[in-house]
């Protein structure tokens, strides 16, 4: 099956569909004529649009780089404490400096990301190797334990109604032009990822192979950390927490096209960008005219795809029978 | 029981009845007494049953799960109540759910709660026993689906509504539903005594599937027995206090360690008087002394995580 | 005696046993040998009902395995599987105490504690009753796990494996008192053994199988032959003999 062309194909279609559908009704083809319908078009559709196809991409292939670089295929960028390190930054700038700029935000965000995400990988260090399950449930509770402190933090200084923005379930009916740009730096960390992707595939086989190759695993580490970082930040700050984009897709990707990140990371990218376009229009769709979060959407199907990988594949290659003799 | 054991609980029971009365009587004032008592008995009343309900469910699953790092919460047990409870409003519709009394919501509540989380988690138990991690995995996701449906079944319900996220962020043990509390504490005295009476078959469930079968104990009907008194108990306090992750993990994991014994007879009563003398001497201190009334919950559950991550690092897990 | 007619099994869709028709002598000591994936572990799980039966019928001293009611079933015999590991934390004692749970169900009295205390004495383990299963070793753990099963003091004694981790002087003294239990106890065994010639030694009845098939069935000197044995494990043996009973060897 070739799946770049399919998803090339897929994706215009979806993106003409999610420029269609909204409260207004809004007709692309005779929009030049009508300027109520251009401004909706250009102001709004456009770009919302664009930030979800930029957001899909970007976690997804920010899902492909922390499994590498945990070797673990059941964690994902939300899972690793990553988005609540990103609130946990965003929050503290606000506290200590409330009239800071944007660049300052970002900067604080990625950093905290950066910061949690390397506690994480700290203490999944010290788990023992062949319990691949025990990765995942620690990344959850270190989610949880770090997203009750933000909430915390929040609530103890009024600011409870930001923190809910970047912690509850990413919803793109905020979107207008001047309000989604900063995913275009998600975008371009993960096209980062892209020219990295050989140092990322071969980091996933292990330090000894790394090394015997003649690669820092350190630095590639840096690199990968500052890619998962800096997308997930820029994603929170601006629509909130999507889940299981990351941690669903790159695993849909490898059943098919396998590891070799070079040719599977742009069919990583497109299909994320259409999984999350395709449930955004949904939300949009399902209680017309009212909007339902995609992060709502794919907290459902997501997991729902997420369960169904966790049991079709053996885990770490355990035969399902039991012993017997 | 010997007499170590007999001498701690003891202890904790007296600890308990002193913070109980320094709770309902310190600075009690001189104007309206009858009715700040009142107000005091319902929280305190509201406090130990939860205390109760929570650790008594978290001990009865750890067994069952053969497991002492799980708590029924991180496997999604409370996230299937919410969402019950959401389903159930969809079904009857917001005002016909209001109409009902209290007593009838609430049994019909627990009642499917219990069928289903039979049903579910005896599924999950049962198939995935022999890989625990993948197990726990399965039911943490199934949290999340659980709660992202709620939130959007109440979406679809009521597009406006934006404050109807009742299981997503903290328990708060200081606004306790008086009108529940009565069918809650039953649900909960009833729910332990059935545990205490099953106690000696506990211990032999704790061996493990092997060892209880060749020692004549009905394994599989047990199994679904005891989590059904987990669905009840989980359905108690989720409906009091809202969702408690980790507190029961603490509970648990302390009750062990002072009891020294795996004698659920011991057990049970030691983890449901530790919580409740945690939960009514922290909301003394953090109420009354910090005048922080609704911290407790954030501080016990922030500790139950660290404690979790400790666990899962000292390789408890199996 | 323990008659097994018609028994076939499958684990997912994998075949286990192919309609297995075996007897096994009450008042002897009998051990199943065979390759690995033999299917000898799970006829074994099959008698002591921690699998249900799938097809055909087992009957323990006239009890039909699917029918008898499992806590009847508990004071006819006792299994031990193999896999042995235990979440909670208990001291060796109160888990050889729990092997007389069948016959106080909750209640111990004097006659359950000096069965346990018999039982903790039979396999050495007197010393360190007080000990935590998980601040012993390996073998006496499994030591540990036989005296419960032996606790329960039941007709039958199903033991799968039971002399893994035991080092030859426990392993021997374990043989040594099964067979002591079949003579002069008037017990009956049947165990899963790997090391052949365990079996050889001390065995009065052997059931040999191969990929869910009895091979061979009989005493000892009938089944350990060179024939038999070299097609069972498809490796060339040859049969000695030693005080009298047979030796298998395999070295080159």
């Amino acid at each position: 099956m070739r799946l770049l062309p399919a998803l090339a194909l897929l994706l215009p279609p979806l993106m003409a569909a999610s420029l269609m559908t909204g409260a207004s009704s809004v007709d692309i083809l005779r929009a030049g004529g009508d300027p109520q319908a251009l401004l909706v078009l250009m102001e709004s559709r456009l770009p919302r649009t664009l930030a979800v196809v930029l957001t899909g991409a970007a976690l997804a292939v920010a899902g492909v780089v922390i499994q590498s670089l945990v070797r673990n295929r059941f964690v994902g960028p939300e899972t690793a404490g990553t988005a609540e390190g990103a609130a946990l930054g965003l929050l503290l700038v606000a506290i200590l400096w409330p009239a800071s700029p944007v660049w300052l935000r970002m900067a604080a965000a990625s950093l905290c990301a950066m910061a949690t995400t390397a506690l994480f990988l700290a203490i999944i260090r010290r788990l023992p190797v062949r319990e691949v399950m025990l990765v995942p449930i620690a990344g959850l509770v270190l989610s949880g334990v770090l997203g009750s402190v933000v909430t915390f933090i929040g609530w103890q200084t009024d600011l409870l109604q930001y923190v809910n923005a970047w912690v509850m379930a990413g919803d793109f009916s905020g979107v207008l032009a001047g309000r989604y740009e900063l995913l275009w730096v998600a975008g371009a960390a993960a096209a980062l990822a892209w020219f990295a992707a050989d140092r990322f595939a071969i980091l996933g086989l292990g330090d000894q192979v790394a090394t015997g190759l003649g690669l820092s695993g350190r630095a590639v580490m840096r690199l990968g950390l500052v890619v998962v970082a800096v997308v997930t930040s820029m994603v929170v700050t601006t629509v909130g927490m999507i889940p299981f984009v990351g941690l669903v897709v790159p695993n849909l990707v490898s059943r098919v096209m396998g590891d070799n990140l070079r040719a599977s990371l742009p069919v990583v990218a497109l299909s994320g960008a259409a999984l999350v376009l395709a449930c955004d229009i949904l939300g949009r769709l399902v209680r017309h005219p009212y909007e339902l979060p995609v992060g709502l959407v794919l907290g459902v199907i997501g997991a729902g795809l997420f369960l169904w990988i966790l049991h079709r594949r053996p885990a770490n290659g355990q035969a399902r029978g039991q012993a017997h003799g | 029981m010997d007499r170590r054991a007999g001498l701690v609980l003891a202890g904790l029971t007296g600890l308990l009845l002193a913070l109980s009365g320094l709770w309902l009587f310190q600075g009690l004032g001189t104007g309206n007494r009858g009715f700040i008592l009142e107000l005091r008995a319902v929280k305190l009343g509201g406090l130990v049953t939860v205390a109760a309900s929570v650790s008594v469910a978290t001990v009865l699953f750890q067994t069952v799960s053969a497991n002492r790092v799980l708590t029924p919460s991180i496997m999604g047990f409370d996230a299937l109540y919410v969402l019950l409870q959401t389903l159930l409003v969809a079904g009857l519709g917001v005002a016909g759910f209001a109409a009902l009394p209290t007593g009838t919501k609430f049994a019909a509540e627990v009642a499917l709660m219990t069928l289903l989380a039979c049903l579910l988690f005896g599924l999950l138990l049962g198939r995935g026993a022999r890989d625990i991690p993948r197990t726990i995995l399965t039911g943490v996701i199934l949290g999340v689906m659980f709660r992202a449906m709620s939130e959007f079944v109440a979406r679809i319900l009521d597009p406006n509504e934006f404050a109807v996220v009742q299981g997503a962020s903290f328990a708060s043990f200081s606004r306790v539903d008086a009108a529940l509390l009565p069918f809650a504490a039953a649900l909960t005295l009833a729910g332990i005594a059935v545990a205490l009476a099953l106690a000696a078959r506990l211990d032999v469930l704790a061996l493990g599937r092997d060892p209880a079968v060749s020692l004549g104990l009905r394994f599989d009907g047990m199994v679904i027995g005891v989590l059904a008194l987990v669905a009840v108990l989980v359905s108690v306090s989720t409906a009091l206090v809202g969702p408690v992750t980790f507190f029961g993990l603490i509970v648990a994991g302390m009750a062990h360690g002072v009891m020294r014994s795996a004698r659920h007879a011991a057990l049970l009563p030691a983890a449901a008087l530790i919580a409740a003398n945690i939960l009514v001497g922290g909301q003394l201190l953090f109420e009354r002394a910090m005048g922080q009334a609704a911290t407790l919950s954030v501080v016990v559950e922030f500790a139950g995580g660290l404690f979790f991550l400790y666990l899962l690092l000292k390789g408890r897990i199996r | 005696m323990i008659q097994i007619t018609g028994v076939s099994h499958r684990i997912g869709t994998a075949p286990i046993l192919h309609d297995i028709t075996a007897a096994m002598p009450a008042g002897r000591l009998t051990a199943l040998i065979g390759p690995n994936g033999a299917g000898k572990s799970t006829l074994l799980r099959l008698i002591g009902r921690l699998e249900p039966c799938q097809a055909g019928r087992i009957e323990v001293d006239g009890l039909d395995v699917g029918r008898t009611p499992t806590e009847r079933l508990a004071l006819k015999l006792a299994i031990l599987g193999q896999q042995t590991h235990i979440a909670s934390r208990l001291r060796l004692r109160e888990l050889v105490g729990f092997g007389r749970w069948p016959h106080h169900r909750g209640r111990p009295g004097p006659a359950d504690q000096a069965a346990v205390e018999a039982a903790l004495d039979a396999f050495g383990l007197a010393g360190i009753a007080g000990r935590f299963l998980d601040e012993v070793s390996g073998g006496q753990r499994q030591r540990a796990h036989i005296a419960m099963s032996f606790a329960q003091a039941t007709d039958w004694l199903l033991l799968d494996e039971p002399l893994n981790n035991l080092d030859m002087a426990h392993a021997r003294a374990l043989m040594a008192r099964l067979r002591g239990l079949v003579r002069d106890g008037g017990r009956s065994a049947v165990m899963v053994v790997h090391e052949i010639n365990y079996a050889a030694a001390w065995a009065d009845h052997i059931i040999a199988m191969k990929d869910g098939r009895i091979a061979a069935e009989g005493p000892p000197e009938a089944v350990l032959t060179e024939a038999v044995l070299s097609g069972l494990y498809d490796t060339p043996v040859s049969i000695g003999s030693h005080l009298g009973r047979p030796l298998v060897l395999h070295h080159a």
